[in-house]
C-alpha cells in the first residue's frame, strides 16, 4: 500500500489530515468511548450522580425478555427484507437481461425508488395500508380481509418490511443486472448449442457467476435492514404494536430518548458496535477473496 | 420458424439462446408489470397530492389525478402544516449539499496525505480514520447527541452536517483511486520542482473529477435521505428537514391528517433525489459499485 514516490516533509501531511482526523476524533471516537464508559454506570433517578455497576447494564440487557425479543425481531425483519428486496430484483434482472433493446428504459424507471428516503416510503405505504384511507386496506377490506396493523403485530412486520423491502430492489437489481451483462455471451450460447434450456443454463451457470454480487448483496443488505430502516419503522408503526417491530436501533432510540435510559441505551449502543464491527470484518474477509477470484 | 420475425429491425443475430417473437414480448410485459408495481406507491402518492381532503377520506380514493395540482402544492410550499415545505426543503439542501461537499474535501486532503506522505504517526491516523468504516450514527446517537448538545450546536446547521461527514468510505475510495495513478507522474511534478500542493491542484485533483462527481451523486442522495439525526437535533420547526419534517405533519390524537398535503410534500421531498439519480444515472452507478466495492 506504499507508493514509491512520495514527497517529503511532515507538517503538511499533518495538516492536510487533520480535519478529518479532528471530526473522527470529535463526533465519533468521543461518543463511542463515551457509550462505552456510560454503559458502566447507571445513573441516579435525578440524574445528579453515576453509580459505578461493572457490566450490570449488559447481564440485565441479556436477561431481559424484551432485549431478547428485539434481537430475534431483528433477526426476523433483516432476513425477510432482504429476501424480500433480493429475489425481486433478481427476477427482474433475469427478465431485463433477455431484453436487447428497452432495458436501459427499464433500468431508469426502476431506479426511482432508489433515490426515495425510507423514511418517505414508510409515508407511502402508511398511506396505501391506513386503516381509515387506505386504498389497499380498503380492498382487502371488501375482499372480506380486515387489514389492521395497528392492532395486528404480524401486519405490522409484514408492512415495515415491505416498505423496507421496496427501495432495495432497486437498489439489487442495479448490482445483479450489471452482474449479468457482464457474463459474456458466448459461454451462455455454448451451453444453449449443447441443449441446455433456459432453466438449466440459469441454475448451472448463471447462479454461480453471480455468486460474489449475491453475497455481496446479502452482506449490505444486512446491514440496511438492521441500521438505515429506523425511519420506515418510526413513520409506520413507532415500534409497535406491543414492541412487535422495535428493532434493535429502534430500541437503542425507544430506550434512551424516549425512556431515558441512558445506562442501557449505551449498553445496547455498545452491542450494536460489536455487531457492525463483525459485519464489517465479514464483509473485508469477502472482498478480499473476491479479489483474487 | 415464421414466428422468427425481427421485432427490431436492428436486431442482432439471435443465435441459439431464445431471443425471439413470444418471447421477447412476454419479457417485456414481466417487466412493464414490474415497473408499474414498484411504481404504484409514488403514482398513489401523486394522485392524493393533486385532489382534495373529502375525496380521500372517503375512501377508496380516485387512482387518477384530480384538479388540486396548484392548490395543494402553493399550500404546502407557502404554509405546510407546522413550517412552510419550502423551508424545510431549503435546509435539506444545505444539509445535503454540507455533507456531500464537507466528505469530498476531507476525504480528499487525508486520503492524500495518507498516499503521497511519509510521517510519524502515520499509520495510527490511518487506523483510527478506518476504524469508522461502517459505524453509522444510528449506533451512538445518544452521546453523539451529547456532544452536540455541549457545543451548542442543536438547531443548527453545523449540528446537522458535521457528525455525518465523520465517515471513511470516501477516504477509503480516494486513496483506492489515487494507488492507481502512475508514479511517474508526481516523479514528474518533483523532479520540475513543484511543490505538493501544486501537484495536488494541477494533476491529481483534474484526474479525480469523475470520481468526486460519482461520490457526489451518492452522498447527496445519502444526506438527503437522513432521518434519525435531524429528528433528534432539530426541535425547532425552521430548522426541521423535509424528510424529517413529513412525520411531524401527522397529527397526534385523532385528528384527521392533511393527507392532500402530506402527499404533495412526500412528492417534493423525493423530487431533488430523484433529478439527482435520473440525470446522472451513468455516474450514480459508477459511485454506487466503487463506494461499495
Amino acid at each position: 500500500m506504499e507508493k514509491r514516490v512520495t514527497f517529503k516533509g511532515w507538517l503538511l501531511p499533518l495538516f492536510l489530515i487533520a480535519p478529518q482526523v479532528l471530526v473522527t476524533a470529535v463526533f465519533f471516537f468521543y461518543p463511542a468511548g463515551q457509550a462505552i464508559w456510560q454503559s458502566l454506570f447507571i445513573p441516579d433517578p435525578f440524574g445528579l450522580s453515576m453509580q459505578y455497576v461493572g457490566l450490570g447494564n449488559f447481564e440485565y440487557l441479556l436477561s431481559d425478555p424484551y432485549y431478547r425479543t428485539s434481537f430475534l425481531t431483528t433477526a426476523i425483519f433483516s432476513t425477510l427484507v432482504t429476501l424480500a428486496s433480493m429475489i425481486p430484483a433478481l427476477f427482474l434482472a433475469v427478465v431485463a437481461d433477455r431484453l436487447i433493446k428497452g432495458a436501459g428504459v427499464y433500468r431508469t424507471m426502476l431506479i426511482w425508488p432508489y433515490a426515495v428516503a425510507p423514511a418517505i416510503a414508510g409515508v407511502l405505504w402508511l398511506f396505501m395500508f391506513n386503516t381509515r384511507v387506505g386504498v389497499v386496506s380498503w380492498y382487502l377490506g371488501n375482499l372480506g380481509y380486515d387489514w389492521n396493523h395497528v392492532l395486528n403485530g404480524g401486519e405490522a412486520m409484514g408492512l415495515v418490511v415491505v416498505a423496507s423491502a421496496w427501495g432495495r430492489i432497486s437498489y439489487n437489481f442495479l448490482f445483479f443486472f450489471a452482474a449479468l451483462q457482464s457474463i459474456p455471451k458466448s459461454v451462455i450460447e455454448a451451453a444453449a448449442i449443447d441443449g441446455a434450456r433456459f432453466w438449466r443454463r440459469f441454475l448451472t451457470i448463471v447462479l454461480p457467476l453471480l455468486s460474489p454480487t449475491t453475497f455481496f448483496l446479502l452482506v449490505v443488505n444486512v446491514v440496511y435492514a438492521f441500521f438505515e430502516t429506523f425511519g420506515v419503522i418510526h413513520t409506520i408503526t413507532s415500534g409497535g404494536p406491543q414492541q412487535s417491530t422495535t428493532i434493535l436501533v429502534y430500541k437503542v432510540f425507544s430506550d434512551g430518548f424516549v425512556g431515558q435510559d441512558l445506562g442501557s441505551s449505551a449498553a445496547q449502543s455498545v452491542i450494536l458496535l460489536f455487531v457492525v464491527g463483525a459485519l464489517t470484518i465479514f464483509q473485508f474477509k469477502f472482498i478480499e477473496r473476491r479479489v483474487h477470484y | 420458424m415464421s414466428s422468427n420475425l425481427k421485432i427490431y429491425p436492428n436486431d442482432p443475430p439471435s443465435g441459439m439462446v431464445e431471443t425471439r417473437g413470444a418471447s421477447i414480448w412476454f419479457s417485456h410485459a414481466i417487466m412493464i408489470l414490474g415497473v408499474l408495481v414498484v411504481f404504484f406507491p409514488i403514482w398513489l402518492a401523486f394522485v392524493a397530492s393533486t385532489v382534495t381532503q373529502p375525496e380521500i377520506v372517503q375512501p377508496p380514493m380516485p387512482l387518477w389525478p384530480g384538479d388540486q395540482f396548484f392548490n395543494n402544492y402553493h399550500e404546502a410550499l407557502v404554509s405546510g402544516v407546522n413550517v412552510p415545505v419550502a423551508t424545510m426543503l431549503l435546509n435539506s439542501l444545505i444539509m445535503a449539499m454540507g455533507i456531500a461537499i464537507g466528505k469530498i474535501v476531507i476525504s480528499l486532503l487525508s486520503a492524500f496525505a495518507i498516499v503521497y506522505f511519509k510521517f510519524p504517526g502515520k499509520m495510527i491516523f490511518f487506523w483510527l480514520i478506518f476504524m469508522t468504516l461502517m459505524l453509522p450514527v444510528e449506533v451512538r446517537i445518544v452521546p453523539t447527541y451529547e456532544v452536540i448538545a455541549g457545543f451548542g450546536m442543536l438547531n443548527s446547521y453545523s449540528g446537522l452536517i458535521l457528525p455525518l461527514i465523520a465517515s471513511a468510505t470516501a477516504t477509503f475510495l480516494f486513496r483506492q483511486f489515487f494507488m492507481t495513478v502512475p508514479d511517474e507522474l508526481a516523479e514528474a511534478a518533483r523532479v520540475d520542482g513543484a511543490s505538493p500542493m501544486r501537484f495536488f491542484w494541477d494533476i491529481l485533483f483534474p484526474m479525480s473529477r469523475t470520481n468526486i462527481a460519482a461520490l457526489f451523486v451518492i452522498l447527496f442522495i445519502y444526506g438527503w435521505n437522513q432521518y434519525l439525526w435531524p429528528l433528534l437535533i432539530t426541535t425547532d420547526p425552521s430548522m426541521n428537514t423535509i424528510v424529517m419534517g413529513i412525520k411531524q405533519m401527522f397529527p397526534s390524537g385523532d385528528d384527521v391528517a392533511n393527507w392532500p398535503v402530506i402527499m404533495a410534500t412526500s412528492i417534493l421531498a423525493m423530487i431533488p433525489p430523484v433529478i439527482v439519480v435520473i440525470s446522472m444515472q451513468k455516474l450514480f452507478i459508477r459511485g454506487l459499485v466503487d463506494s461499495e466495492k
